[in-house]
């Protein structure tokens, strides 16, 4: 591959099993760094607000948020497909990169499949409580055999979601469990404090790494990932059914599906870019997440990002072409109506922004991503906002428009997972080892010849 | 079905028993002597030591390596992995359990006439099969790997080797297993000792 020839390697040249082990191993099994006590108890202190919230949430219920008739699903909404969006670049780098024999996934598939299930995680506080009761979201939702003899609509989109993101959650942890094992084992040989030794070593559950361990460890992983690629694909397609089998303009369209994977790709690599910049900075990592890894997530969010803005395109099409009068007035009202400073926003994140990263100059540039990344998060957020909010406050009849503001209790939810999320994270990036040992030391060779062939096997 | 489960399950809970034979010759076998064990530098030095062995006649062998080695499985005798079969039968088992899950709600025990859709609606039946499709597969992959592995089993006669955490490094391991039908308790010690280990020593349960 002499095109490739100029571009950095996906690990610096000089690392062998020894040392890639050690280096990793070492950010668990050293002292705690001061920065990571301020980290988590800024995230942890966040979190405070999920709790609080909740707790307000089950005495006055979803009264204390701003959604009403017309406008029933607020920001809980938009943080759920916005949260479970994020979540899947994770399952994305694991599963589908792996199938593709993507080298250099192996270096960020570890905290990125860690991300995905905290997103998930954070998805499913919305999911639950915005039902007021979320004892009523088992009760209403899960098959289970009742009193009173009735079961779920299993007719309903809303269904499918349940089964998609509960499969989803449950797949993504094995996933990332199993991914897990042979790593936990490492730790338990490496780990000096008897705690460490025992934790370390229940979790790895006797992993001795033999021909035979490794044989079944290898199918399974390769089936796992074989089954996580349509699944992930699945699910944000059911989410977007939500939507699409509805009648309202602006949701009853048939984009939907492909248009929000590609948005949920979009998002999770910027997310995923904008926690592994400040993780490799902290850990001294930037021998293992190369800027091999910043550029090739640049280019995944310029792909996606421009298979969105062909999404944008084609509902402002359809909105013309179709000669509905509703389907018109409602892009009419999404561009110039009263949330349209939104759209204008929306399309400076998620359409303009994302263009920088045509230039070689801005995909070296690590800042430059860095806050191009964050801007795409804003910018996913607010197309969740514009589809949801936009096309319910004005549907069919002027008589029962109405408008929609977030209270601060909205607002407390929506930070409140925030710090949920990152606490997770922070933990996380503590206690287990962020990038998978195991993996690496199949790239890390030693010989920086031999790194370089690696790049493209 | 009993019988089926049994020879999917069996001789491979514990992978390395295989199937010792009658012993060649005699000589008692010191008490707690689990087998003998060698360490090399590299994978393919393990391999080379891995066919030498088989061809000498052992049969009970296992090698531990820091990551997964391709052609290791095969070389050392190791069938396929049983863990496909697991994942079709769990993907089929789900896909019927969603399936008529939602059939027998929706058409059998309390059918709802809902704007005239059929009973039995099938098209909208497919998401939620899909997913208990790949759910138990899933679930039947991760559970397959680790009861074919033999996990949980904390404790293993190999981890009272000093030198076997390196296992977990860069370090390759290659065990000749004391139940071996030609293992002999100096011979095979001096045997390994020519493969050009760095170490080689007893490993005692």
């Amino acid at each position: 591959m002499s095109a490739n020839a100029d571009r950095p390697p996906v690990i610096a040249p000089g690392y062998t099993p020894a040392t890639v082990t050690d280096k990793i191993s070492a950010v668990v099994l050293n002292k705690t760094p001061k920065w990571w006590y301020v980290g988590f108890a800024i995230s942890f202190l966040a979190a405070q607000l999920l709790f609080i919230t909740m707790a307000k949430l089950l005495v006055l219920t979803v009264g204390i948020w701003g959604v009403n008739i017309p406008v029933a699903w607020g920001i809980d909404i938009v943080n759920f497909v916005w949260w479970i969006g994020i979540g899947h670049a994770g399952t994305l780098i694991s599963a589908i990169l792996l199938l593709l024999r993507q080298t250099w996934r192996t270096s960020i598939n570890r905290f990125a499949e860690a991300m995905t299930l905290f997103a998930v995680a954070a998805a499913a506080q919305f999911v639950l409580f915005h039902t007021g009761r979320q004892w009523l979201a088992v009760y209403w939702l899960f098959p289970y055999p009742n009193t009173m003899g009735v079961w779920p609509q299993f007719r309903s989109p809303l269904m499918w979601d349940v089964f998609a993101v509960s499969t989803y959650a449950t797949i993504s942890a094995l996933f990332w469990f199993v991914g897990l094992i042979p790593d936990l084992a490492t730790l338990r040989d490496r780990s000096k404090h008897w705690f460490g030794k025992i934790a370390y070593g229940m979790l790895a559950m006797g992993w001795r790494g033999s021909a035979r361990h490794w044989h079944n460890y290898e199918t399974a992983s390769l089936l796992l990932a074989g089954l996580a690629t349509p699944l992930v694909v699945s699910v944000h397609t059911v989410v977007s059914f939500d939507f699409a089998v509805g009648i309202i303009p602006g949701w009853h369209a048939t984009i939907f599906p492909p248009y929000f994977v590609a948005g949920a790709i979009y998002s999770g690599f910027a997310m995923v870019m904008t926690l592994s910049i400040p993780l490799r900075k902290v850990f001294g990592l930037e021998d293992f997440i190369t800027m091999r890894h910043l550029q090739n997530m640049a280019k995944i969010m310029l792909a996606t990002g421009l298979i969105v803005a062909y999404g944008y395109g084609i509902e402002l099409f359809m909105a013309w072409y179709s000669g509905n009068t509703f389907e018109t007035f409602m892009m009419k009202n999404r561009i110039l109506g009263p949330y349209g400073w939104i759209w204008g926003l929306l399309i400076l994140c998620n359409v303009l922004t994302p263009q920088f990263l045509w230039l070689r100059k801005v995909r070296n540039s690590v800042l430059g991503l860095f806050f191009i990344s964050i801007i795409v998060n804003v910018g996913m957020w607010l197309e969740r906002f514009v589809i949801i909010v936009t096309s319910l406050h004005r549907d069919f009849l002027p008589s029962s428009w109405g408008m929609y503001t977030p209270t601060v209790w909205d607002w407390s939810f929506f930070v409140g997972t925030l710090g949920l999320f990152f606490s997770l994270m922070f933990l996380f990036i503590r206690f287990l080892p962020v990038i998978s040992i195991f993996e690496m030391r199949t790239i890390a060779t030693g010989d920086p010849a031999d790194a370089k062939s690696k790049v493209h096997p | 079905m009993k019988s089926f489960i049994g020879r999917l399950f069996a001789r491979h809970v514990r992978p390395e028993l295989g199937t010792p034979g009658p012993r060649v010759s005699g000589g008692e076998l010191p008490p707690h002597l689990y087998g003998v064990i060698a360490e090399f530098a590299n994978a393919d030095e393990l391999l080379h030591a891995v066919h030498a062995t088989r061809k000498e006649g052992y049969q009970v062998v296992e090698a531990y390596t820091p990551y997964p080695v391709e052609e290791l499985n095969e070389a050392i005798g190791h069938g396929p992995s049983r863990v496909p079969l697991l994942v079709l039968i769990g993907g089929i088992a789900g896909g019927l359990f969603g399936f008529f899950l939602q059939y027998w709600t929706s058409a059998i025990d309390y059918p709802l006439n809902v704007g005239g859709r059929p009973y039995n609606s099938w098209v909208s039946f497919i998401p939620i099969t899909f997913e208990c499709t790949i759910l138990f597969a899933g679930i039947a992959a991760v559970l397959g790997m680790l009861v074919l592995n033999g996990l949980p089993m904390p404790y293993h006669p190999v981890f009272s080797v000093p030198r076997f955490q390196l296992a977990s490094r860069d370090r390759f391991f290659l065990m000749i297993f004391a139940r071996d039908p030609r293992f002999r308790a100096g011979d095979t010690l001096r045997f390994m000792e020519t493969l050009g280990a760095s170490h080689v020593s007893d490993v005692e349960d």
